[in-house]
């Protein structure tokens, strides 16, 4: 029963539901691949024993013939979500040593719904980063390598760990949070699929916060369906998060088979970007053609404030993480550095509690906050941010969904990008205008690169209209065969 | 916009971040970059549009009742220095 963890979630929840194995057998099956897959550093904290007696009830459950949604399936969670009792780091020293007295709602909604527990993953320290090398606890490598080059890669950020995993068959499918790209752009890195929700979707309750109007929690798989699958169980109101939105959840998986023909697919013309890789802008062709071979029908659309996106994303997100950050003072939980004042002590916690680029965050959202300075910057961001969200609206008058590249790249070796934050924050082009506008975007597998990389391609739907990104994705992903094989086969 | 040194202590000092002295000068070469890269944004004429602070509205209120709490024991678990049922902090009142 070696190869248990190779099934997608769809075929192990399909299994167990036969008994053709049990949920015991299918943890050891992780926890074996778990084990062989260390030397990529996906976990910061593993949770075995916590495994195994949840799949014991699992078992238990099943036996009686009362499985629910999740029953018996392993995941890995982004060590940015609170789980009562396991230590949660945020992949921060700050939070070091830091063990939840609560549960996240969106983790105690797969708990409650059977999931198991396998461990926390890593992540760009507070999910600032694109390739998860801002992490306290070391970087993670992505499971893949360029073809004939043996340079460890970076599994892309922020949920970098959760994207290793899954890719590395070590979790059937994990959890991540996407402020500005952070699922969507370590899928794409990792050759797995990656959902970014609506805004308000799932509930932001337990999670360490970043910037509270961008984060998203969202699943991390290797089938759409897969992600289908986790998203039901994840999602819902939630009056503890003031901005969860009391919608009903439906059952995306039935969406999946929805046919895309007669949807108006929108190709904005600004995403063309200048210098694009000539890989990318065929792929992204590719994906064209294959809607198009479904039946949809392909429109030209534009999006003129695209080149503005990162800036203001840049300007909002320090802005909202210099306010969230602001409660790691070394007083109530967390690390303390002493001082010699109050003030000395906050300041020398904070100054060795937090990495490089977080401060970095921290200062420019201070400055652009700061009087004199909030007008020229985090207002006038604000008034981008209303246009951005006015270009999607429009667009969306026109269109049912639209189809981008997920990343600029395939991913890079570890150590690249690091000296230049501009040349690392543009890795995320493509996906953070979804976040200023709160709209739902799946990046899905779409094919290689030259050199033998997973390339993604990104659907975004309308706000509360994952059912349609999950049908067109479900069809690009059958007319893109992309083998979720062994990364390294 | 470049910042000069003196503007990148104060913005320390009001972020509550010792930075070293050794810090200051990679620091103001980084944070001048991402300015200079977000003052794009000059460019666009954004008279009379509304700011937004996000993409909902008209979220539900709760009600405005007690639904937490009595867990005092369990808070100041993750405190670094605690005593008799409180948090503790260098002094600041001589």
């Amino acid at each position: 029963m070696s190869t248990l963890n190779e099934l997608t979630l769809a075929a192990a929840r399909d299994g167990l539901r036969r008994k053709d194995f049990t949920a015991r057998e299918l943890v050891e099956a992780h926890l074996t691949a778990m084990a062989a897959s260390k030397s990529l550093n996906a976990f910061i904290s593993e949770t075995p024993e916590r495994a195994l007696a949840m799949a014991a009830q699992s078992d238990a459950r099943l036996a009686r013939g009362e499985a629910r949604l999740l029953e018996g399936l392993p995941l890995a969670v982004k060590d940015l979500f609170c789980t009562e009792g396991v230590r949660t780091t945020a992949a921060s020293r700050i939070l070091g040593n830091f063990i939840p007295p609560y549960e996240s709602t969106v983790t105690a909604n797969l708990w409650e719904a059977g999931a198991i527990l396998l461990g926390k993953t890593n992540l760009d320290e507070f999910a600032m980063g694109s390739s998860t090398t801002t992490s306290a606890f070391g970087n993670t490598e992505n499971p893949w390598r360029r073809r004939g080059d043996n340079r460890p890669l970076v599994p892309g950020g922020s949920s970098g760990g959760s994207a290793a995993a899954v890719a590395a068959r070590a979790a059937l499918g994990a959890l991540g949070t996407d402020t500005g790209g952070s699922i969507r752009q370590p899928a794409s890195f990792c050759g797995i699929v990656g959902l970014k929700p609506s805004y308000g979707r799932c509930s932001r309750w337990g999670i360490v916060a970043f910037a509270s109007s961008l984060d998203q929690a969202g699943p991390m798989t290797r089938t759409v369906r897969d992600a289908a699958i986790l998203l039901r169980a994840m999602a819902g109101h939630d009056p503890k998060d003031s901005t969860s939105v009391p919608v009903a959840v439906p059952d995306f998986e039935g969406a999946l088979g929805r046919e895309v023909r007669g949807l108006k697919i929108g190709v904005p013309r600004e995403y063309r970007v200048p210098g694009m890789d000539p890989e990318i802008e065929a792929l992204w062709q590719r994906g064209i053609d294959w809607l198009k071979a479904a039946g949809a029908t392909p429109v030209e659309i534009s999006l003129p404030l695209t080149h503005y996106a990162l800036p203001a994303y840049y300007i909002i997100a320090p802005a909202e993480a210099s306010s969230n950050l602001a409660r790691y003072d070394g007083v109530r939980f967390g690390l303390r550095v002493q001082g010699d004042s109050l003030d000395a002590l906050y300041e020398n916690t904070r100054g060795q509690g937090f990495g490089a680029e977080v401060r970095r965050r921290i200062m420019i959202g201070t400055y652009v906050l700061s009087a004199g300075y909030y007008d020229a910057y985090y207002r006038k961001a604000q008034q981008v941010r209303t246009l951005i969200i006015e270009d999607f609206a429009k667009a969306f008058a026109a269109v049912d969904a639209i189809l981008t590249p997920t990343a600029p790249s395939a991913a890079f070796p570890i150590g690249e990008k690091m000296e230049d934050p501009i040349a690392m924050y543009l890795n995320d082009v493509f996906t953070v205008p979804v976040n200023l506008a709160g709209l739902p975007a799946l990046s899905l597998p779409a094919g290689l690169s030259a050199d033998g990389l997973p390339l993604g391609l990104q659907v975004i739907g309308r706000a509360f209209d994952e059912e349609t990104v999950f049908s067109v994705g479900a069809a690009l992903e059958r007319a893109a065969a992309f083998e979720p094989r062994g990364p390294r086969g | 916009m470049a910042l000069d040194k003196a503007t990148v202590t104060r913005i320390a000092a009001l972020a509550r971040i010792r930075v070293q002295e050794a810090e200051l000068d990679p620091l103001q070469a980084s944070l001048s970059q991402i300015l200079g890269f977000v003052d794009r944004l000059a460019e666009l004429d954004t008279e009379g549009v509304e700011p937004k602070a996000g993409v909902l509205s008209g979220l539900p209120m709760r009600e405005d009742v007690v639904s937490d709490g009595n867990c005092r024991d369990r808070i100041l678990a993750n405190a670094p220095a605690a005593a008799h049922g409180f948090f503790t902090v260098p002094k600041v009142v001589e």
